[in-house]
């Protein structure tokens, strides 16, 4: 009887597990192979899970109109590199400046922080684009990289980390040997950080390489489109028939972030369970 | 001696937090004044440069509040969170449930989470336009796949019927988020104290009473934080209707972020209406995010007294040490 029914359940569980499963990967899978089809085979039958021969001709179709796929990923590094060096350093110091020093303003601070935590870029874009397109800066990828120095949520998750693995008395033995606070931070606490900043460098990385709204609202100009905004090109009429093509775009956009979730999935699936704190 | 000290390094807490309160100001706090003040103004018109107050200060909200789309967008974006947020948190709390069982372990757990948890990872960007495609019509994937398996004689053209857009727009959001929340769920129940399940097993409660009395209580403060989060990223889902639909099909699937998009920076570029939008959005944003701070603040004032004592003991201590030295 209790067999049959541990058997039951982990029959149902295995099953409902795969089906999940397949429905993860099965979108993924059938917009690979549709990337290697031509229009036509598409046409006939658009659902196929074996690859076909037309990967380059497509290739040709979509580099032939304004998809510029090595663009959109130089400026995608560009902006989500700068934007995680900031975030990881600059939200490292800010944790170390709650944490490890006694100032008045210090608990109004975290709490500010707290605070404002969930409030989304949609509610200031209106005065926050104004603002960029009188000093210029619209066009600009510093106009997306200098806010991620205010990263509310890393500086949380940093924090909660120092409070559990960062003992004060180190601190307090590297004041004794006469190291100066900024010498501390740099050369001390940094490298015992690694690991939370690992952790909040992927999610910000990521966090930046797909944003969209923001650098919708910012770049206009073609030769600063990120990756996000390409992939919305291939909404576009030029695309309408070119269906393997646009297979084609998309692949090329998912592909980087794909190989490197298979290559850092054990420390994202972690990362996600540590931070909690994640919107 | 010691507390000159103590007052001497606490300048380093303002120069550490400089940077971040610096950004903060200048692109957080500013451009949300900023969108406030626009918002009471007749600021309009693409490379605009100058506005001025209007007569009436709350004319664009008034306008805002009694716009058919701007209530459609309210009533869609709630629609679309409904439908997405009950299966997802739904089949979270499954999973959990089962990935934490500590009667019947599962195997490959790991691979698995790794697999749900792959759709939030993929740009939204992309994840819409690839849905787009998967549903056309006549010819299409998930047509195909239908039609092969007898589901449906004919294909159905899905992007047209207002219900059917924003099922797919619900589905492609909880697709995306039920494994994060799996694995947010998953860790708060491993951090509850294996002694209280130790005791309910030899109490003698089955696998589903041991769910429902002990580890559903035990993670309601992160359940609450689930559904606070979720409620605000619904509300400023942009990336999937906006490429999915771009809100349509007859604005089925507007919701309020692509309405502040699209008052903005497309037609008549009408900025004034749209901050008025966005201030609107903000008020709910801050209501649910009052509760969210309610909700994390109990716990963080916790661990500061606890830190507070901490740093008196390693004080007490260092003076001991420098006594005896």
């Amino acid at each position: 009887m209790k067999k049959n029914r541990s058997l039951l359940f982990k029959v149902t569980a295995y099953t409902v597990c795969l089906i999940l499963a397949i429905l993860s990967v099965l979108p993924f899978w059938i917009m690979f192979v549709n990337a290697t089809r031509d229009t036509f085979q598409i046409q006939q039958e658009a659902l196929s899970l074996v690859p076909s021969s037309h990967l380059f001709d497509n290739l040709k179709i979509l580099l032939g109109k304004t998809f510029d796929p090595l663009k959109g990923l130089t400026n995608s590094m560009i902006v989500s590199v700068a934007s995680t060096l900031c975030t990881v350093y600059f939200s490292a110091l800010t944790a170390y400046a709650i944490f490890a020093y006694n100032w008045k303003m210090r608990k109004p601070f975290f709490t500010l922080i707290l605070a404002v935590m969930m409030i989304p870029a949609q509610v200031s874009v209106i005065g926050f684009y104004q603002f960029m397109y009188k000093i210029g800066m619209t066009n600009n990828f510093m106009a997306l990289i200098l806010p991620t120095i205010a990263a509310p949520t890393a500086v949380f998750f940093m924090r909660q980390f120092m409070m559990a693995s960062l003992p004060l008395e180190l601190v307090e033995a590297a004041r004794i040997d006469g190291a100066s606070e900024f010498y501390t931070f740099n050369k001390i606490i940094l490298p015992i950080m690694k690991p939370a900043m690992a952790t909040q460098a992927i999610f910000s990385f990521v966090s930046s390489w797909n944003s969209l709204f923001l650098p919708l609202v910012l770049l206009t100009n073609n030769d600063k489109y990120t990756m996000p905004i390409m992939v919305s090109l291939l909404r576009g009429d030029i695309y309408k028939t070119e269906y393997g093509a646009v297979y084609l775009g998309l692949t090329l956009t998912v592909l980087p972030i794909f190989i490197a979730y298979f290559l850092l999935s054990r420390y994202i699936i972690e990362g996600v369970a540590l931070g909690g704190v994640k919107g | 001696m010691k507390r000159r000290k103590n007052i001497s390094y606490a300048k380093y807490g303002y120069i550490f937090s400089l940077p971040f309160i610096l950004a903060f100001l200048i692109f957080s706090l500013y451009p949300i004044l900023y969108t406030a003040v626009l918002g009471f103004t007749d600021y309009k018109g693409l490379a605009a440069t100058s506005w001025q107050f209007l007569d009436e200060p709350f004319k664009n909200f008034e306008l805002i509040l009694n716009n058919k789309s701007f209530r459609q967008a309210l009533v869609n974006t709630f629609m679309i969170w409904t439908m997405n947020f009950i299966p997802q948190i739904l089949m979270a709390l499954l999973l959990t449930a089962w990935f934490t069982s500590r009667r019947n372990k599962l195997r490959g757990k790991g691979f698995f989470k790794v697999l749900f948890y792959l759709p939030n990872i993929i740009t939204a960007a992309s994840i819409a336009i690839l849905f787009y495609a998967l549903f056309s019509y006549p010819v299409g994937p998930v047509n195909s796949l239908l039609l092969k398996l007898g589901i449906v004689d004919e294909p159905i053209y899905f992007l047209v019927s207002k219900m059917s857009a924003r099922g797919i727009v619900a589905f492609i959001q909880f697709w995306m988020w039920y494994g994060y929340t799996m694995l947010i769920l998953t860790s708060g129940v491993l951090g509850i104290n294996p002694e209280i399940f130790e005791a309910a097993e030899i109490d003698g409660t089955n696998g589903i009473q041991t769910f429902f009395y002990i580890t559903l209580p035990n993670i309601k403060t992160i359940l609450l934080y689930v559904l606070i989060t979720s409620m605000i990223g619904g509300l400023n889902m942009f990336d999937i209707p906006q490429l999915f639909m771009q809100g349509g099909p007859d604005n089925s699937t507007l919701t309020t972020s692509v309405f502040i998009y699209n008052q903005a920076f497309s037609g008549s570029y009408l900025y004034n209406r749209a901050a008025a939008a966005s201030m609107i959005m903000f008020v709910i944003i801050a209501v649910f995010s009052a509760a969210l701070f309610f909700l994390m603040r109990d716990k963080s004032e916790i661990q500061i007294r606890k830190e507070a004592k901490a740093a008196e003991k390693a004080r007490k201590l260092a003076n001991k040490a420098q006594g005896v030295i």
